[in-house]
């Protein structure tokens, strides 16, 4: 038997590399690309610290965010109309709103309140005060920023996460004698993550690129670093490429926890097989042969 | 067993006047029905006629719009002071649910866990029963209902009729001394239903005070104590099943009966 032949691939694949050279080609002949400054910046102290403060901004951004969020997709099928309300409201502006208007109005908040004291309202009993600028700098402003924008992002993820749990789950805890709080903890949320975890993945790779927006009011980030030294130095294409690496390496990484993720959550669900990159793929499946193993003596 | 004993004169199941209703569609219109301690009564009907929607309510799955529904005496769902009914908090509802086990039609075992970790998480939950004491507990009652090899299985790894039987575990690790069956075995294969039956014989020989909604009229004239027929939202007749299958009084009974038998 002669298996059907597949010109077409050839002939793509061809033009894929003829247009990858001459891209590659193009750019290691340009001298303004100059990829010795490049190699220098790529481990430069300042871009390090950058690199730091945007790893740790994206994780406290995205842990924080996830956890309002599914605060605020709770209130929003909750019975009562007021929580309702409150967290229809509170999608509806931080939704409606550009990300990068609510990063610079937190770096300005100072602009709209001078001073932040504590007191009771409406007398002129204060216990402290402090200026709005010492108190929420640069880099928190940022992370009250991003955090307050993906809750309300991560809100809408978790309701759908919720939805899709079918509703004999939460009848059964129920019908055990469970409380509303322990049923949406234990039985319907867990099984809500593994709809939640896949656009949470996508969240967290948008939210880790979109911490390059703090560099407006100076958040100290990767791109901040890079530019106040390529505003000294002026190469500036240059360490636009260490940037881009970065942010590269850390999507990919990113790309392989997120398949362990979505197989963690899909337990008993997922009979096909591992999703998630090859990693994963066969990282996992060396672990479930270990368990196989485990379980086939434990039955003996 | 460390349930508060009950006096032996008290009905398990009391339902006086109750009635439901969703939107302008009366599905209860008045239901009285009595189930004594160690009793197994089985509601049969046709599909509308309400037994499910008020083995529902014994639960508080659904609540009442008219009429007193008691288990071992208590009032369900509300509290009694003065004259009035008030509703109860959720919490105290949670409460008096924990004794009344329930098996679904649809099987409804939490996807996430395996056969073991679907019986033993209420008890870790509600009553705070862990360790090696539950764990054993759980593992007795999956070897009760057949399942002790397949306790690492998650449900999807099981056919219908396991789910059902690993089901009945988790309801019983919460000692009920109420069980309710909603049609347990209309979402089975034929050749599943056998085994989930006989495990709903064994509890009923043990003394399990069971209301069995059930299309499994074989079942309900081997095992039941009283059947009772609905239609319409009404009782319409009940007895043992010699009187309700061998002899029955009302036209909707036997019309009902001579297409299901």
């Amino acid at each position: 038997m002669i298996p059907l032949r597949h010109p077409f691939r050839w002939i793509t694949g061809a033009l894929t590399v003829a247009v990858l050279a001459a891209a590659l080609l193009s750019l290691a002949s340009n001298p303004n690309l100059d990829t010795p400054t490049v190699l220098q910046y790529l481990f430069h102290p300042a871009i390090i610290r950058g690199l730091g403060t945007t790893i740790w901004l994206t994780v406290v951004a995205m842990v924080l965010g996830l956890a309002g969020g599914t605060v605020v997709a709770v209130m929003r099928l909750s019975a009562n109309p007021v929580l309702r309300y409150v967290a229809t409201a509170y999608i509806w502006f931080f939704r409606g709103t550009p990300l990068l208007v609510q990063i610079i109005f937190w770096g300005f908040l100072g602009a709209l309140y001078p001073v932040l004291s504590l007191g009771i309202p409406l007398t002129e009993i204060t216990f402290a005060q402090i200026a709005t600028s010492t108190a929420i700098g640069a880099t928190a402003a940022s992370l009250i920023a991003l955090t307050t924008n993906e809750a309300a992002y991560a809100a809408e993820i978790v309701r759908a996460g919720i939805l899709a749990v079918d509703s004999g789950q939460a009848e059964a805890a129920s019908a055990l004698g469970l409380t509303g709080a322990q049923t949406t903890f234990r039985v319907v949320l867990p099984q809500a993550m593994r709809v939640i975890v896949p656009p949470m993945g996508n969240e967290t790779i948008t939210m880790l690129k979109s911490t390059s927006l703090v560099s407006v009011i100076g958040g100290a980030d990767l791109l901040s670093n890079a530019q106040s030294i390529y505003a000294q130095n002026f190469k500036v294409i240059p360490l636009l490429v260490v940037v881009a690496l970065w942010f590269l390496v850390l999507t990919s990484v990113l790309t392989i926890g997120q398949g362990f993720l979505e197989r963690r959550f899909g337990r008993g669900i997922n009979r096909t097989g591992p999703s998630g990159g090859f990693v994963a793929r066969w990282i996992s499946s060396r672990r479930d042969k270990a368990l196989r193993i485990e379980s086939e003596e434990q039955h003996q | 067993m460390n349930i508060p004993s009950l006096a032996l004169e008290v009905p398990m199941m009391e339902a006086r006047g109750i009635r439901k209703s969703f939107g302008h569609l009366e599905v209860l219109k008045s239901i009285d029905m009595t189930v004594q301690q160690g009793e197994v009564a089985c509601l049969i009907g046709p599909s509308g006629s309400g037994k499910s929607t008020f083995l529902r309510c014994i639960n508080h799955l659904e609540t009442v719009d008219g009429g007193q529904m008691r288990v071992a005496g208590e009032l369900v769902g509300y509290t009694r002071r003065g004259n009035k009914l008030h509703e109860m908090r959720p919490a105290d509802v949670a409460k008096q649910r924990k004794h009344v086990g329930m098996v679904f039609q649809r099987f409804n075992l939490f996807a996430h866990m395996t056969a073991l970790e679907n019986v033993l998480f209420a008890p870790g939950v509600v009553d705070g029963r862990r360790g090696p004491a539950a764990r054993e507990a759980a593992l007795e009652l999956l070897e009760r209902v057949g399942l002790r090899a397949w306790a690492g299985h998650y449900p999807a790894q099981l056919s219908g009729g396991q789910q059902q039987r690993v089901a009945i575990a988790r309801a019983l690790a919460m000692q009920p001394r109420l069980m309710l069956f909603d049609e347990p075995t209309s979402a089975l294969d034929p050749e599943l239903v056998g085994d989930v039956l006989d495990v709903m014989r064994g509890l009923a020989r043990d003394g399990m005070t069971m209301i069995v909604v059930t299309h499994e009229m074989g079942f309900a004239r081997e095992v039941a104590d009283t059947v009772t027929f609905m239609d319409g939202g009404v009782v319409v007749e009940s007895g043992t099943p010699a009187e309700l299958f061998g002899n029955p009084q009302q036209d909707r009974t036997r019309a009902f009966l001579s297409k299901v038998l």
